[in-house]
């Protein structure tokens, strides 16, 4: 039975390898890459791939050729040995190395990707609550944070080939903001506000999916992501604008009293309940 | 600890008074450690049923998004149509998590296996505390309790995941589940730790202080090496859960705010503290299955474990690197990003013990005269899978990879390769091994074979596709993806792995009906059928109250198969220097 035993045993990097290289050809892979970092991180995931390939090949199958070989039906009696420190000492220098490489191998995309913030003023907020994505624009004096911004859910509309810096938060329980195609992925975090930067290379519509169990509608926490050209943005933000300016209400001019007082978050409302 | 205090060998140990206890001291409130482990055993083993049952109901609606279930359906959600409901989903996957980590891995490992084994491996007639084992065991019953009755108050059990991430789970009307159910859940986890840290304080004062004459540190089989560390990890970390999940009651029930910002806590608080335990117990989760795939593997090649120094250091260095690495949980959470390195390389420094531990399983094969048991076929599968569980966590230990994997599919099928691949196939691997032990019968090898070979196929079925999917970045724990355009394309994939995971379920009736049935109709084992070299083989089948007809003295370390200086191919631990085997001629 030991060369059947053997043969399972080999079937794992046999069916293993079978299966990378079949989703590759049937398109099973990472999805359509349209940012300008997303390519470096595509290829760091493809580095690991093949490192951690090679050791899984050559493993299983010393695990399965070792099957293969000693099966105990035929041979005499097993070789007494101890262990060998020399060889472990070897290995684990090997290994040692390996995983050094790997590790500083990436630091400095990791800087790019989440430390070394671009100096630019917040394109946009992006607010994540029970379940929907709202997008705060800055408005005509083009400053975020004041009383004429403008306020849109589901559609983040940016700029392409732009350098993008969202200002993230959320205003209930934890979301996770997650543009596959841009190989973006950062928690929003009541009481944080976190920036995350990017610059979209394509135009079109992509999704902008909610990757931290938020509640029960989580599967549905659903948004688009609307790389579009600069002329096609401020279309949209003027078009916003005379939305939201423009429903039939009067407005009184901003005063100090009700800009500064913002209205209290459902999470808020919450915990002030349960506090009682 | 020298030979020479200790009793002379041969002088018969058993308390004979244990005998005449009544039925309810030797079974039920049982204080002899053999009881609590089998007590634990099947206990875990009911959980584990409903653990899979939850897992399968998941897999289900993946493939299957809001159809109607067939046959349990009506009788479950008679009021949505037969349909999982996604309310019902998220309190799914979250008890799912919740009851195989917390209910079956946990405990079956520490509790079943370290309850039945470190006595008779070390040479010991019992625990060094036998009523602290036994609370330890009924501690268990209150959070059984909690999590059973979760499922019946309003709003259903807890669904904010088995991370209980503030403020879904502090804020009562965040979600369905975190009303009552949430109390209950973290009721349940707090008796749980109550529970594991009885029952580590009791295996390393066990282990330090009760071993048998000649049993040095360095004579110990790994499998004690394994729960030895798992203790001291359960030890310094379990407090740590326990305190956070008592403050995350008194977020819910009295005010406080230690995880709400809005109060002036910090959401992010509770994830460093549940990750502080929380990573350790993966290692807890595993570091006694490695260590009964150790001495399975040299049993059944007939050859001295490789390397037997090397294993032990690399156990320590896995369980000591193991305390300061949680933050690789929480590299997109908002934590300050110059941290996520310095996690980052202490996580990828753990690869190195891992990579020494495998190349020596591998070494120990090598050359050895391999017995293709049922135990055996278990304990390679271990090793083969924890190859993949092991290199696929270096994808998510690089920070700026785990940017595109964090949160889908391919963490999931990484934990289930370790959890499931890992501890799972090494507990089946030691009920193999240890059932003529317990039971002093054996079980069928034909179908534990047939077990072994299915449940293999239709494990790596469901979970290596996961890899596939987690490329292609699909989230977890959504109930369907069918809101994202950039998903649909995995959908065929979804229904191979529910039908993989249906195949693996119902695979399972097979070792449950071998277990139960080989209790009854086994064949009636010997002292020692595997021909094995630890203390516990020298023990009756099953062993009495007090474990052993004799005083067991270690003259050796445990892995002298096929030494030299026998002609039998095994040595035991126990046997003098100068003599053949006494169950040699046998064989």
């Amino acid at each position: 039975m030991g060369k059947f035993w053997s043969l399972v045993f080999l079937s794992v990097p046999v069916l293993g390898v079978a299966v990378f290289v079949a989703a590759a050809s049937w398109g099973y892979w990472f999805p359509q890459n349209v940012s300008a970092h997303g390519g470096q991180i595509d290829h760091l995931f493809m580095v690991i791939l093949w490192l951690t390939g090679a050791v899984f090949l050559a493993t299983e199958i010393v695990l399965a050729v070792s099957l293969w070989r000693f099966d105990g039906a035929k041979s005499p009696r097993a070789r007494f040995s101890r262990g060998n420190m020399r060889i472990e000492l070897g290995l684990a220098a090997v290994v040692g190395l390996l995983l050094v490489f790997i590790t500083v191998y990436q630091l400095e995309d990791w800087a790019e990707a989440k430390i070394r913030q671009p100096d630019l003023p917040p394109t946009v907020e992006v607010n994540g609550r029970q379940f929907e994505w709202v997008m705060r624009y800055p408005g005509p004096n083009g400053e975020l944070g004041d009383a004429d911004d403008l306020f849109s859910p589901g559609d983040l509309h940016v700029p392409v080939d732009e350098d993008i810096l969202v200002s993230l938060v959320s205003e209930d329980v934890l979301h996770s903001f997650y543009l596959p195609n841009l190989r973006i992925k950062q928690d929003a975090v009541p009481g944080m506000r976190i920036p995350v930067w990017f610059r979209a290379t394509e135009t079109g519509v992509f999704d902008l999916v909610c990757a931290e169990l938020c509640g029960w509608g989580h599967y549905k926490m659903a948004g688009r992501l609307i790389v579009e050209s600069r002329a096609d943005y401020e279309a949209f933000l003027t078009r916003l604008e005379a939305e939201q300016n423009e429903d039939g209400f009067e407005e009184q001019q901003p005063t100090a009293a009700n800009t500064s007082q913002r209205h209290p978050s459902v999470a808020e409302v919450v915990y002030r309940r349960a506090a009682r | 600890m020298t030979v020479a205090a200790s009793p002379s060998p041969g002088a018969p140990l058993v308390d004979a008074n244990s005998h005449h206890r009544g039925f309810l001291r030797r079974y039920i409130f049982s204080t002899d450690h053999k009881v609590i482990g089998l007590q634990f055993y099947f206990s875990t083993l009911i959980w584990f049923f409903v653990g899979g049952a939850l897992a399968l109901a998941v897999r289900w609606q993946l493939a299957w998004p809001w159809s109607e279930m067939p046959i349990v359906g009506r009788m479950l959600f008679a009021a949505e149509g037969g349909q999982i409901s996604p309310e019902f989903y998220t309190m799914l996957v979250t008890m799912h998590a919740t009851i195989m980590i917390f209910f079956v891995i946990i405990p079956i490992l520490a509790g079943a296996f370290g309850n039945f084994l470190i006595p008779l491996m070390i040479g010991a007639e019992d625990m060094a505390f036998p009523t602290l084992n036994m609370f330890s065991y009924w501690f268990m019953w209150p959070a059984f309790a909690c999590m059973t009755a979760s499922f019946f108050v309003a709003g259903g059990a807890a669904s904010a995941g088995w991370t209980s991430y503030p403020p879904l789970s502090v804020l009562h009307d965040a979600a369905p589940g975190s009303g009552p159910g949430q109390t209950l859940w973290l009721l349940g986890v707090v008796f749980i730790g109550i529970a594991s840290m009885l029952g580590s304080l009791n295996y390393l004062t066990t282990i330090i202080q009760m071993r048998a004459p000649g049993m040095t540190m360095l004579r110990l089989p790994m499998t004690i090496w394994g729960l030895f560390i798992t203790a001291i990890l359960q030890a310094f970390a379990l407090p740590v859960l326990t305190a956070a999940s008592v403050m995350q009651l008194t977020d819910r029930l009295l005010g406080t705010g230690f995880y709400l910002s809005e109060a002036g806590g910090q959401p992010l608080l509770w994830q460093h503290l549940f990750w502080f335990y929380s990573h350790p117990a993966v290692y807890i989760m595993i570091l006694p299955a490695m260590g009964m795939v150790s001495d399975i593997i040299s049993c059944y090649a007939r050859k001295p474990l490789f390397g037997y120094r090397p294993m032990v250091a690399a156990i320590i260095a896995i369980a000591g690197l193991g305390f300061i690495v949680w933050g690789h949980h929480m590299f997109m959470s908002g934590m300050n990003p110059a941290m996520g390195t310095t996690f980052m390389a202490a996580t990828i420094l753990i690869a190195l013990p891992s990579a020494v531990k495998v190349f020596n399983w591998l070494g120990t094969l090598w050359g050895g005269r391999i017995e293709f048991t049922s135990a055996m076929l278990n304990a390679l599968a271990f090793v083969s899978m924890f190859i993949i569980g092991g290199l696929s966590g270096i994808f998510m230990a690089a920070t700026t990879v785990d940017i595109v994997i964090h949160d889908t599919y391919f963490i999931v099928g990484h934990l289930h390769y370790v959890l499931f691949g890992g501890s799972t196939f090494a507990v089946f691997a030691g009920t193999y091994h240890w059932f003529p032990k317990m039971f002093g019968r054996q079980m069928n090898e034909f179908w534990g074979k047939v077990h072994f070979l299915l449940t293999f196929l239709f494990f790596n079925g469901t979970f290596f596709t996961m890899h596939i999917i987690g490329m292609g970045g699909y989230p977890r724990r959504v109930a369907a993806a069918t809101a994202y355009a950039e998903f649909a394309r995995f959908e065929p994939l979804n229904v191979f792995m529910t039908i993989c995971a249906l195949g693996m379920g119902f695979t399972q009736l097979i070792f449950a009906a071998n277990l139960f049935g080989s209790l009854i109709w086994g064949r009636r084992a010997d002292r020692n059928p595997w021909r094995a070299n630890t203390l516990e083989w020298t023990a009756p089948s099953p062993p009495p109250h007090g474990n052993f007809d004799f005083q067991p003295v270690a003259y050796r370390g445990p892995y002298e198969y096929s030494s030299p200086e026998v002609t039998a191919d095994f040595y035991p631990q126990n046997q003098p220097p100068d003599a053949e085997p006494a169950t040699a001629a046998a064989h």
